[in-house]
């Protein structure tokens, strides 16, 4: 008889800081999931997982979206169902070629809203390249779900010459974001108009797999690791990094885009811009005689231009992110802790 | 983004870090303590220690008003969601805050009505809005966030509403000062004054520190440029041997403070002869209850609060950190029993609190080595 896995998760109940994407959702995924669905951690996870089809080799990965409002400046639930698992697959080294999706609708939805949300799915994946080759759709009573929740899967095929894994990042490497930071999760939280706060600001929603793939034809054997830092931010993405590769991360907290709109809420509200969700950029890990080139071509490919070089791996401190100012002042990032704004995507 | 982007000039910041290291006699031993809670965050937020000389300690004092609340008021604000029929309100700070029996984010998951709001005035449209509720709001806070407490009871009683309760734990910083003071093991130099405190108090009710107890005192701004130049105010007092209150943050703060605010809450508060606090216990005339006036909006009047008194864990020593006699990082329970994501004591649960913020952006720096940026 097979020995019973060892559940690690001691939580006696489920709380909105398991969704949230940071440490909570981590312990949750590891120490109670993965032990009983996939038997003990072979490897860090990753934003998809490799499959090998009979020699045929594929990434597949799936997402649930729960986002409120529906719709949002710059985007709606039906159009981060499509980018978010299309941007799963291509930080993981993959273009999205196939993807299914399930509904799930309260009743009492206005067909109106679904219409909506199906067209903008289409438009997305059409926009993305990839086929919707299947779905599901649930209805629960009225008052059980709020409104609608879409569920998509997408499967890819690698991009030519492009291998991804925290094992190989090593000292030296440059970190590389493809564009400003916070705009989706303060587009959301001010989108909800509890706060009397407004701003001109869209979510930035979009596949950032042209950009990937305009990265990996100027530098691909130098792209060691990428991730889309959604829910948790980005300092929660290079968190995962940094004890996935046991290495420190050294951020130039100046170097970070973040625009005005994103920062001044983050002051008012006691956010940090680096703990915000992101749905349309990507940070990568590039080896250094890459780097350069690798930018400039992120730079100069539609909807990169504000990409940036905002540090760098060092040998310490182990499993550490560390943001430096102009000044000489450092302080540790950690990960999002608890779950300030639920529901982002 | 003004009034940010001018305090954060790397070129000025370098500036005042060398004055500071000019002003410091090598053979003395600073000790400073910032009172309020936003000056240790914005400290450990901006690396500042790196750029202080060795010896200038910066010492973190009570102004957390989420840290220094004694578990058992949050049990007797929770105690209130046993009625099905109360929506309990609180800022943000407060929601992973816990108690003997859970934080309100348990209770809510638990199926308790808990809601975030970002003002008490946003706590009473919820009232007005579900008339057939009972909506308590548990106010928390020094000066700075008591007149708005105060101002939301006024409207209340002007517009008639019934159904709207204040849970009132609002607290004063000057007898907790005093009592820092009146500390036996208490060995401080000198004082950073609160920032938001003074915007509504000024800078008067400081001048006892300076005159009796003959303590230098700088009130202070928030950037790193505002607690770098009060620093270096402190300093130069103490080489002068002078104990004054002095003002870095006159954009902000008059020495008067902010006569409506003051106003509004002699109105509606009335100092409580006691107050317990988190780990410095009971301290006189150290909080704020409603006048009889405002007795129907009181939730300790309208509900049945059981009154529960807890000690802290025995292992904890957030007294010892919360006065300053112990760094954070010198609790028996910091960073393994005691973490932000699964708090002991309120220290490390608020972005104010010393555990949480030292937490967050220290204490494993110490593993650093290299220091300079390299890009």
């Amino acid at each position: 008889m097979p020995s019973s896995p060892k559940i690690r998760f001691r939580d006696t109940q489920i709380e909105m800081a398991h969704g949230a994407g940071g440490k909570a959702s981590r312990r949750l995924v590891e120490g109670l999931i993965v032990p009983l669905l996939g038997g003990p951690l072979t490897g860090p996870l990753g934003d998809a997982a490799p499959v090998n089809m009979n020699g045929t080799r594929l990434a597949i990965t799936t997402d649930s979206f729960v986002v409120k409002p529906l719709r949002f400046p710059g985007g709606s639930i039906g159009e981060l169902a499509v980018n978010g698992t299309v941007n799963d697959l291509a930080v993981s080294g993959a273009r999205a070629e196939t993807l299914v999706v399930s509904f799930i609708l309260e009743a009492g939805l206005p067909t109106e809203v679904l219409e909506q949300e199906v067209r903008a799915l289409a438009a997305a994946a059409q926009r993305a390249g990839a086929a919707i080759a299947g779905g599901d759709t649930k209805v629960v009573e009225h008052g059980k779900a709020d409104r609608m929740y879409i569920t998509s899967c997408g499967i890819g095929r690698p991009i030519e010459g492009v291998e991804v894994a925290p094992a190989s990042v090593r000292p030296g490497d440059r970190i590389l974001i493809s564009g400003p930071i916070g705009d989706h999760g303060i587009t959301i939280l001010l989108a909800r108009g509890e706060l009397d706060l407004e701003a001109d600001l869209c979510s930035d929603t979009r596949s950032v797999l042209p950009l990937v793939e305009a990265m990996a034809a100027a530098a691909a054997p130098g792209i060691r690791w990428m991730r889309d830092p959604t829910r948790g931010g980005l300092a929660t993405s290079l968190n995962e990094l940094a004890l996935d590769c046991g290495l420190g991360i050294y951020l130039a907290e100046e170097k970070i885009p973040v625009r005005d709109t994103v920062r001044g809420a983050c002051e008012l509200l006691g956010l940090e811009p680096m703990h915000i969700a992101n749905e349309g950029q990507f940070v990568a890990v590039v080896a250094p005689e890459f780097a350069d080139a690798a930018l400039a071509a992120l730079c100069a490919a539609p909807g990169g231009q504000d990409a940036a070089m905002i540090g760098e791996v060092r040998e310490t401190p182990a499993a550490t992110v560390l943001a430096g100012t102009a000044y000489g002042g450092t302080r540790v990032v950690d990960m999002l802790v608890g779950d300030p704004l639920p529901r982002i995507c | 983004m003004r009034f940010v982007d001018e305090f954060r000039e790397p070129e000025l910041i370098t500036k005042a870090a060398h004055e500071i290291r000019r002003l410091a006699d090598p053979r003395r031993h600073y000790r400073l303590m910032e009172i309020c809670g936003g000056h240790t965050h914005a400290i450990y937020r901006f690396g500042l220690n790196d750029l202080l000389p060795p010896n200038i300690e910066l010492i973190h004092g009570p102004g957390c008003p989420v840290c220094v609340l004694p578990m058992g008021r949050i049990d007797d604000g929770l105690s209130m969601t046993q009625d099905p029929n109360v929506i309990f309100t609180a800022f943000g700070d407060m929601m992973r805050v816990p108690g003997t029996q859970g934080s309100p984010l348990e209770y809510k998951a638990r199926g308790a009505d808990v809601r975030i709001v970002y003002s008490p005035a946003d706590a009473l449209k919820l009232a007005q809005s579900n008339p057939d509720r009972h909506v308590m709001f548990f106010a928390i806070g020094f000066e700075t966030t008591a007149p708005s407490t105060a101002l939301t009871l006024m409207r209340a009683r002007a517009q008639g509403v019934r159904n709207f309760y204040v849970f009132c734990n609002h607290v004063t910083i000057i007898p907790a000062i005093r009592a820092i003071l009146e500390s036996p093991e208490m060995r401080l130099d000198a004082f950073i004054g609160p920032g938001h405190v003074s915007t509504v108090i000024g800078c008067r009710p400081y001048e006892w520190i300076a005159r009796q107890a003959g303590k230098p005192i700088v009130v202070s701004g928030f950037e790193p440029l505002d607690l770098l130049e009060s620093i270096m105010m402190v300093l130069r007092q103490l080489n002068d041997g002078r104990a004054q209150v002095e003002n870095q943050y006159k954009r902000a703060v008059l020495g008067e403070g902010n006569r409506a605010a003051l106003k509004a809450m002699a109105d509606v508060f009335e100092p409580r002869p006691f107050f317990e606090w988190r780990g410095m216990g009971f301290i006189a005339q150290s909080a704020l209850r409603l006048r009889e006036c405002f007795a129907e909006f009181d939730a300790e009047l309208r509900f049945r609060i059981p009154g529960i008194r807890v000690t802290d864990p025995k292992a904890a020593q957030c007294g010892e950190v919360l006065t300053g006699a112990l760094k954070p990082n010198q609790c028996r329970l910091f960073g393994k029993e005691c973490t932000p994501e699964q708090p002991v004591g309120a220290l490390m649960v608020s972005a104010e609190g010393s555990c949480a913020a030292y937490y967050s952006y220290e204490h494993r720096k110490a593993a650093l080595t290299v220091l300079a940026p390299a890009l």
